[in-house]
């Protein structure tokens, strides 16, 4: 698929000498939903800034739409909007004249009609002339989303869009992405809710200290790395595993009450039907079985304690 | 070229200081009103006229110059400072907005404040004491220039400072020392030789000194030497700017 940003061997080393960015590679594609996941001081919010001409890049290249951002910086950014993690506002200014403001700062002439269109599908409408110190911290959030919708963007960066937001308004918001995705527009976030990835993202990208290290298809990566979990219960408890079903792979609860049952999702193998036949012959009695799947929570776990 | 940015950038600094109307405008307008009370009328009656210029009159371009130059730097120092330290910056940079046109617009916003705090001054003084203004384009030409020089120090400031202290530090360590010691309140043919030779070390001096001389034709260096010096700190300030934006100095990490 064709990517509408494309990065190549970006680096970033802050003054100090702290190496926040190591060689990145990333293609994003054109109208694509891709969730940044990482621990804190991963370097999420660095990418982000380097991409949006925040920070400077200490090596490396990125093209937005085919301009490159620092010499074509005009074009690039003309098609950015950016939701930076910290809710950094002006006090004084109406909600009206800042995300008025924004749309001017972006090079594109007043449209009244279009601020208020914004404006409503973040319910900001009615604190239109409301002075933004006056706004709750979840409506400053929802503010600087408008701001960054107001020059119609075809790329979105949120960082963090859903800290300290209600769970209703979280969903809202889940909706605006979707929205804007039918749009056409690309959304890159970042979050710490995984269950927010899990839901939105059409790729997933793992950072941990400074490296991109996996950037899969969600359903891919939960096949790939999810794994699947028997869980049967017994009739009886067992003291042992009988010999017969040994090399399954079971494992025995302390109680003896049940036995687990791991396989990896990706091979839909040694038939579940097979094993409680076995049981069976074995003469096993089980009331219940029921299977679960890793999270994609589970998943991050894993991926960021192997390289910690 | 970015108009709507800029545009848009000029009118939020325009509407910052008409919201800070007191801090902006009035103040300055009071402590000037102040001097005149006290040098025009009460101690000025007792000094004698210079150069055939009373000495009331005499101060008014001086005090033109002191407001001037402190209002255009705290005004756009704060403008670019205040971004920087609450984080709205990260719009600025993020914008497709050249640095250029960054400049233009908070520099051009904080010199129209300050042209527009002088003409007010101009006007209150004419109130206490009678005016003579021999070259009027020279005068809005100087004010102008003077304008736009010192609101560029103050962005220069605005964009070094790293606290609030810093912001003060330069207008009241040196602007104002400087501007007292530059002949605002005195021609400097009355200091002896020496202390003469020493202030023409202080580049207020070819300021005040120019600006007077288009109000009463007298001055203390000649108006072409003011005006070179005026365009010479002007040249410094648009290099030291071109520098800081050439390399993202305290800008972008
Ligand atoms: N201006 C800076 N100067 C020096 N180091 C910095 C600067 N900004 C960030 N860093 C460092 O770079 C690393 C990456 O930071 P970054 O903000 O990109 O992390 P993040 O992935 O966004 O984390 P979080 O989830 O906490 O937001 C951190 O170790 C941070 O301390
Ligand atoms: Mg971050």
């Amino acid at each position: 698929m064709e990517s509408i940003i494309s990065i190549k061997a970006l680096s970033k080393r802050y003054q100090g000498g702290f190496e926040a960015l190591r060689h990145i590679d990333l293609e994003i594609r054109r109208g694509e939903i891709l969730a940044l996941l990482g621990p804190n001081g991963a370097g999420k919010t660095t990418l982000i800034s380097i991409v949006c001409g925040i920070v400077n890049a200490t090596e490396g290249e990125v093209t937005v739409d085919g301009h490159d951002i620092v010499r074509d910086y005009r074009a690039a950014r003309s098609l950015i909007g950016l939701v930076p993690q910290e809710l950094t506002t002006d006090a004084f200014e109406t909600v009206h004249s800042a995300v008025s403001f924004s749309r001017g700062l972006f090079g594109k002439p007043a449209n009244p009609a279009h601020i208020e269109k914004v404006l409503r599908s973040l319910s900001l409408w009615e604190k239109r002339n409301n002075r933004i110190m006056t706004l709750s911290g979840g409506m400053k959030r929802r503010l600087l989303i408008a701001k960054a919708l107001s020059h119609e963007p075809r790329v979105l960066f949120l960082d963090e869009p859903t800290a300290g937001v209600d769970v209703e308004l979280r969903r809202d918001m889940w909706q605006l992405v979707r929205g804007l995705q039918a749009d056409g527009v690309t959304v890159i976030l970042t979050t710490h809710y995984i269950e927010e990835a899990e839901e939105m993202a059409d790729r997933i990208g793992v950072i941990n200290r400074g490296e991109i290290i996996l950037v899969e298809e969600k359903t891919k990566l939960m096949q790939k790395l999810g794994k699947k979990q028997l869980t049967i219960q017994l009739q009886a408890p067992i003291e042992t595993v009988p010999a017969s079903l040994a090399g399954l792979g079971l494992d025995r609860s302390p109680d003896g009450e049940t036995l687990t049952y791991t396989y990896d999702a990706a091979h839909e193998q040694p038939g579940i039907g097979d094993l409680l036949n076995k049981l069976n012959n074995a003469g096993i009695g089980f009331k219940d079985v029921h299977t679960t799947q890793s999270s994609l929570e589970d998943i991050f776990v894993s991926l960021v304690k192997d390289t910690r | 070229m970015n108009i709507h940015a800029i545009r848009a950038i000029y009118r939020f600094e325009m509407h910052r200081a008409w919201r800070t109307l007191t801090q902006s405008i009035i103040s300055p307008v009071i402590s000037t009103s102040l001097y005149f009370v006290v040098f025009g009328a009460a101690i000025g009656a007792r000094i004698p006229e210079i150069d055939g210029v009373s000495y009331g009159s005499f101060i008014v371009p001086g005090l033109i110059m002191l407001s001037l130059l402190t209002q255009s730097i705290s005004n756009a120092s704060f403008g670019i400072y205040f971004p920087r330290f609450t984080g709205t910056i990260y719009e600025v940079l993020s914008a497709p907005i050249s640095y250029l046109e960054v400049v233009i617009s908070y520099v051009g916003a904080a010199a129209t404040k300050s042209l527009i705090l002088g003409v007010i001054i101009l006007a209150t003084a004419g109130m206490f004491v009678p005016l003579r203004i021999e070259h009027p384009l020279w005068m809005v030409l100087f004010l102008i220039l003077t304008s736009i020089t010192f609101s560029l120090l103050g962005f220069i400031i605005g964009i070094w400072a790293d606290g609030f202290e810093k912001l003060q530090l330069v207008p009241m360590l040196i602007v104002t020392p400087l501007t007292f010691l530059g002949g605002s309140f005195y021609s400097i043919n009355m200091l002896p030789p020496f202390w003469q030779k020493v202030t023409l070390l202080n580049p207020v001096v070819y300021l005040v000194s120019g600006f007077r001389w288009s109000f009463y034709g007298i001055a203390d260096v000649s108006p072409a030497l003011s005006l070179a010096m005026t365009l010479f700190f002007l040249a410094v300030c648009v290099a030291i700017v071109g520098w800081i934006f050439r390399t993202g100095y305290r800008l972008k990490a």
